[in-house]
């Protein structure tokens, strides 16, 4: 569905992204990782055309996206979530998702058409109950559902969930982790999570990608990722600089989300 | 604003000319209403964060098409109107694509626009064989200056029609515009370009029809000024002085509320007409220096306007409701 080749990014002399290739196939749930600054983000802005791409090739079905501005991309049927939530705040909850409905969807649809699947997508993400809210007054778990309704409700074929579950507590990572998963076996969208805290992100997804300094270090299933002797160089560094603690550590610890967190943090 | 009060409101300006008002009162109402709706066609895009400091050039494209045309080739206004508002268009597309494609957003946008301005002024001073320079210039009576083919009306009972007419379409269109998902799309993008653009607006289209459409609106208040003063001068319809009275009056009206420009335009113009009247020409530029202080007390203390404010509960029958579908 989606195929990346040799995917590079340079922002002045910083190689951001280097020759990145993957592949996702239809109805996948992938994870992509990799330390903070590691390009995972950046990947995720060439894709939705946020940054133009420096060199390669980005193809979903078949049609080249690089080039197109973010608008056509979100046309062609990929819509992401930011990191950093950015509700339109001039706009209360509900017309934060119609809007995106009715400009995101791939066909021009009415207006009433465009509510109704905002309500729909509010739905999906469990936040239909006031929906004439000041997006002010969500919180960090409310303002990460409005992100993922607006993209929800633009009907895309591909989602980019970019670190979705930062800001939040145990149970609502819980909660979202279950709700990108019904988001694939229920409605049949493909997703790239983009995380960096592997312990939920290991439980869900199909197959992982990581990245460390612009480049793909790894692929695979869960499991052999985090038995991957590069992956846990990666995620905790240097024997030496760490000391004991990287000497003692197990794929248990490396999954505990808690210890790769506060690496992060 | 209930169906039966707005009925009213307009069946009573409807009524104004068949009052006998004195000359002098009638011309206070137009100017009122010809610039009422020139504020309203600024506050369309104003609203959105797109301040325009460079308005007076649409007036200015208006008014003089219109006016030479007719001077030059005897083109009814009713043919140069069209003409006026194609020249606004292609002038808001040259200042506008550029701007929204390279992003060029809030005091930088300001300065582009304050500059078109200027250009447009110095453009008609430029051409003086034909515009008169800055002394301006005045469109030939046609008979007795009455005339539908001429767009002359002398008679200001039948000019404060076609100009309460134009208010109520200027309004309509403000309405159109605020029940819009275009609003929604608006508001998005002055929020956040790349969030918009990601959940599917075309940014660059999207605010492009908002100043073609405000454009529009104010180049045809240009043609209302022109046509009513029978008299075009460079500096009352071009260039950055009108430009900052249009969005000091929007302002101070409140330019997130349908009537609130025109509110601000009933403000400016009994301002400067009681300013003129009791202090006389003396003092020719205190008008300008109570503009400024209350511009500068007014962006302090009340940012949304006088209608826009909640002080001015009283005033609140002049507010539209807002009905948002779902």
């Amino acid at each position: 569905m989606l195929i990346v080749k040799k995917l590079s990014k340079h922002f002045k002399g910083f190689v951001a992204v280097d020759s990145v290739s993957f592949e996702v196939h239809e109805g996948e749930l992938v994870g992509l990782i990799g330390p903070n600054g590691s390009g995972k983000s950046t990947v995720f802005n060439l894709i939705s055309g946020n940054l133009s791409l420096t060199s390669g090739s980005i193809r979903f079905d078949g049609q080249e996206l690089a080039g197109l501005p973010s608008h056509r991309v979100c046309h062609q049927g990929i819509a992401r979530t930011f990191q950093i939530p950015r509700p339109f705040r001039k706009l209360d909850l509900l017309e934060n998702v119609a809007v995106s409905a009715f400009f995101g969807s791939a066909v021009p649809i009415r207006r009433e058409e465009a509510w109704k699947r905002a309500k729909e997508a509010l739905g999906i993400v469990k936040l239909s109950g006031d929906s004439n809210v000041d997006v002010a007054r969500l919180g960090a778990s409310g303002l990460k559902k409005l992100e993922l309704a607006r993209a929800l409700s633009t009907r895309p074929r591909l989602l980019l969930a970019d670190e979705s579950l930062g800001g939040l507590d145990e149970t609502e990572m819980e909660q979202a982790g279950e709700m990108l998963e019904h988001i694939r076996s229920e409605m049949g969208i493909t997703i790239i999570w983009v995380e960096h805290i592997m312990g939920i992100l290991m439980k869900v997804v199909d197959r992982v990608i990581v990245l460390d300094h612009g480049e793909k270090i790894s692929e695979g299933l869960p499991n052999e990722v985090a038995d991957d002797p590069k992956v846990i160089e990666v995620y905790l560094g240097d024997k030496n600089e760490v000391g004991h603690k990287a000497a003692d550590t197990t794929v248990e610890s490396l999954q505990s989300s808690d210890y790769i967190s506060r690496k992060q943090c | 604003m209930t169906r039966f009060s707005k009925f009213t409101a307009l069946f009573l300006l409807a009524a104004v000319p068949f009052l006998d008002l004195p000359d002098y009162y009638m011309h206070v109402l137009i100017l009122i209403l010809i610039w009422g709706f020139v504020y309203t066609g600024w506050s369309i895009m104003g609203r959105f964060g797109l301040v325009s400091l460079g308005h007076g050039a649409f007036l200015g494209i208006g008014g003089y098409t219109v006016g030479m045309l007719w001077n030059f080739y005897g083109i009814t206004p009713w043919l140069g109107i069209p003409i006026a508002l194609i020249l606004a268009t292609i002038v808001a597309l040259i200042v506008g694509y550029p701007c929204f494609q390279f992003r060029i957003i809030g005091h930088y946008f300001a300065l582009v626009t304050l500059a078109l301005a200027e250009v447009v002024r110095l453009v008609i001073i430029g051409m003086r064989d034909y515009t008169g320079g800055s002394l301006g210039m005045t469109p030939q009576r046609y008979g007795e200056g009455m005339s539908v083919y001429a767009f002359q009306f002398v008679e200001k009972d039948y000019f404060y029609v076609i100009v309460l007419l134009s208010w109520v379409f200027g309004i309509w269109v403000w309405n159109l515009v605020d029940g819009s998902m275009a609003r929604y799309s608006m508001e998005a993008i002055s929020d956040d370009e790349d969030a918009s653009a990601s959940v599917g607006i075309n940014v660059t289209r999207e605010k492009l029809k908002i100043t073609i459409l405000s454009a529009w609106l104010t180049a045809f208040g240009g043609v209302l000024y022109g046509q009513y003063q029978m008299y075009l001068n460079p500096d009352t319809i071009a260039g950055i002085s009108v430009s900052l009275q249009i969005v000091f009056a929007s302002i101070v009206g409140g330019m997130y509320v349908a009537l609130g420009p025109t509110v601000g335009a009933v403000i400016t113009i009994l301002l400067s007409e009681s300013l003129r009247i009791l202090v006389g020409v003396e003092l020719a530029g205190l008008d300008g220096t109570i503009y400024g202080i209350m511009l500068i007390l007014f962006i302090i203390f009340l940012p949304r306007g006088i209608l826009g404010s909640g002080w001015a509960k009283p005033l609140e029958i002049l507010r539209f409701p807002k009905d948002k579908p779902g």
